[in-house]
């Protein structure tokens, strides 16, 4: 039997948190969720993700880009998903993860809203990689 | 000190004398304009005919330009002409030889601001150009408030779809787990489904209902009912209406006043509004099995409401945000705490109704008090 993955699931929105928390779990995936970088970043003593579904702006604007960069250095095989409204708050037009992966450290970056399916896309290319 | 503001002045003559005279006149030109309190002083630039004037304005145009009509060549109603036809920010002055009905007839056709008649005194040139630089920064100002007002509008706009995407992006998640059928089994992880679905609807709601009174407000529609209003019976009916949320989660609300009845000529459904703001603010942002109190002063010329709470409390910059629209304060303590940020926006709003002002104490991790003050006529 293949082994259980684990998701770590980041976003300060409660709504969008749970969510992505019951899809993976009827999935059959072992799901932990936190509300914000920091209690993300207590996680990894006890938890070691296999997959990271990231939001970019939480407490502070940046806060998916530094967690995402200290995923990758503690678990160097999850594969991190940055999920964004920036560019409905900001306006900003995110590149792609292909233009921007020299400074980003994550594996995909999703524009909000995003469907399960998007993420389980990006997950079959990260791990057909 | 008064900022300085320099404006190009361009004179278009064909004798060198005028030129010269204007150059002199206008050398120590300065007035400090009434609204913006600049002082404004004068760069004078010079045209020796119709021809040369075009080429200059081609390469920048000047705030005024004093034009002699009669030239040899393009003639000052036509270069005039040819100001309007390029839509240029500017004011013109025409300078006719003869004042001639006609003449001033076909340049103020041609959009001229005012004509000198030659020959002319410096009094009478820096009384026109005076008069020119006045209308020009009125003009100025009220166009910069009209974009001003339409960049706001703009991005109230843009952050209020914001606050709609968001809960719909929520309810349209949970939809999505329904249709896949998630949580059709476990009775537990429905009602979560169908509860937050819910309660994003009614947040959604909050915001459109909070954001009609700020219209109505705003653009002054909504009918005022004035009459004598105990403001006592209004701070109970809202701590009435609060009372449900506020005994879930354990917190009292106490009201204190001095007086047995506290009378003021207001609108009711106003003093609602205020009141209902600043109570449901104070649970909201309170912690479980805390307090509430509303006081009610009675003072000679105005009453005053305060609301504290024992609450999460804010930082002295978070209380310096406070008061922006749709601003809200995203913290840790905060995250799970829905409001549509308009709240304050209203409160203030409707408190200036009555001469009033709202003004905020708080101390983090320990409460807020939330004062309103209303002229009593």
């Amino acid at each position: 039997m293949a082994e259980i993955k684990k998701v770590l699931v980041v976003d300060d929105d409660p709504d969008f948190r749970g969510q992505m928390e019951m899809m993976f779990s009827s999935r059959g995936y072992e799901v932990a969720t936190s509300p914000g970088r920091k209690e993300a970043e207590e996680t990894f003593h006890t938890f070691t993700p296999d997959i990271a579904v990231v939001d970019l702006m939480m407490e502070n604007d940046d806060d998916g880009f530094v967690l995402a960069y200290r995923l990758k250095r503690k678990f160097p095989d999850c594969a991190v998903i940055i999920v964004t409204n920036v560019t409905g708050e900001t306006g900003i037009e995110f590149p792609g993860i292909d233009d921007a992966s020299g400074w980003i450290t994550a594996d995909a970056i999703l524009s909000k809203p995003v469907r399960f399916e998007q993420i389980e896309e990006e997950l079959r290319r990260i791990e057909g990689r | 000190m008064a900022e300085e503001k320099v404006l190009s002045l361009l004179v278009v003559d064909d004798e060198e004398g005028m030129r010269m005279g204007v150059r002199r006149s206008l050398r120590h030109f300065s007035m400090k304009t009434e609204e913006t309190g600049e002082v404004v002083k004068l760069d004078v630039t010079e045209a020796a005919s119709g021809e040369e004037a075009i080429i200059l304005m081609k390469k920048s145009p000047p705030d005024i330009v004093l034009l002699d009509n009669k030239m040899e060549g393009i003639s000052g109603i036509e270069v005039l002409h040819w100001i309007n036809g390029k839509d240029l920010d500017l004011m013109a002055i025409m300078i006719t030889a003869y004042a001639s009905i006609e003449t001033a007839i076909s340049a103020t056709k041609q959009g001229a601001y005012d004509f000198l008649s030659k020959p002319f005194t410096p009094a009478e040139l820096k009384v026109s150009v005076r008069q020119a630089v006045a209308h020009l920064m009125t003009l100025r100002q009220a166009r910069e408030l009209e974009r001003e007002k339409k960049r706001v509008r703009f991005q109230f706009i843009s952050v209020l779809a914001h606050e709609l995407k968001a809960p719909l992006g929520a309810i349209e998640g949970y939809l999505y787990l329904l249709r896949d059928g998630i949580g059709l089994d476990d009775p537990a992880v429905y009602d979560r489904v169908v509860d937050r679905s819910l309660l994003r609807l009614g947040g959604m709601r909050k915001l459109i209902y909070d954001l009609l009174d700020l219209t109505r407000l705003e653009s002054g529609q909504k009918k005022r009912e004035l009459s004598d209003v105990n403001v006592l019976d209004c701070a109970g009916s809202s701590m009435e209406t609060m009372k449900t949320e506020a005994d879930r989660r354990g917190i009292t609300i106490s009201l204190e006043s001095a007086d047995e009845e506290v009378i003021i000529t207001a609108d009711r459904g106003e003093l609602e509004i205020i009141f209902n703001n600043l109570i449901s603010n104070a649970v909201k942002y309170n912690r479980d099995n805390g307090s509430v109190a509303v006081r009610v002063e009675n003072e000679k010329e105005q009453v005053r409401i305060s609301v504290s709470d024992t609450g999460i409390g804010m930082s002295e910059e978070e209380v310096e945000k406070l008061f922006g629209e749709f601003v809200r304060i995203k913290n840790e303590n905060t995250r799970n705490i829905l409001g549509s940020g308009l709240g304050l926006s209203i409160l203030r709003k409707t408190a200036s109704l009555y001469n009033g002002e709202v003004t905020v104490d708080s101390t983090p991790d320990v409460g807020s008090t939330f004062t309103v003050t209303l002229e009593k006529a």
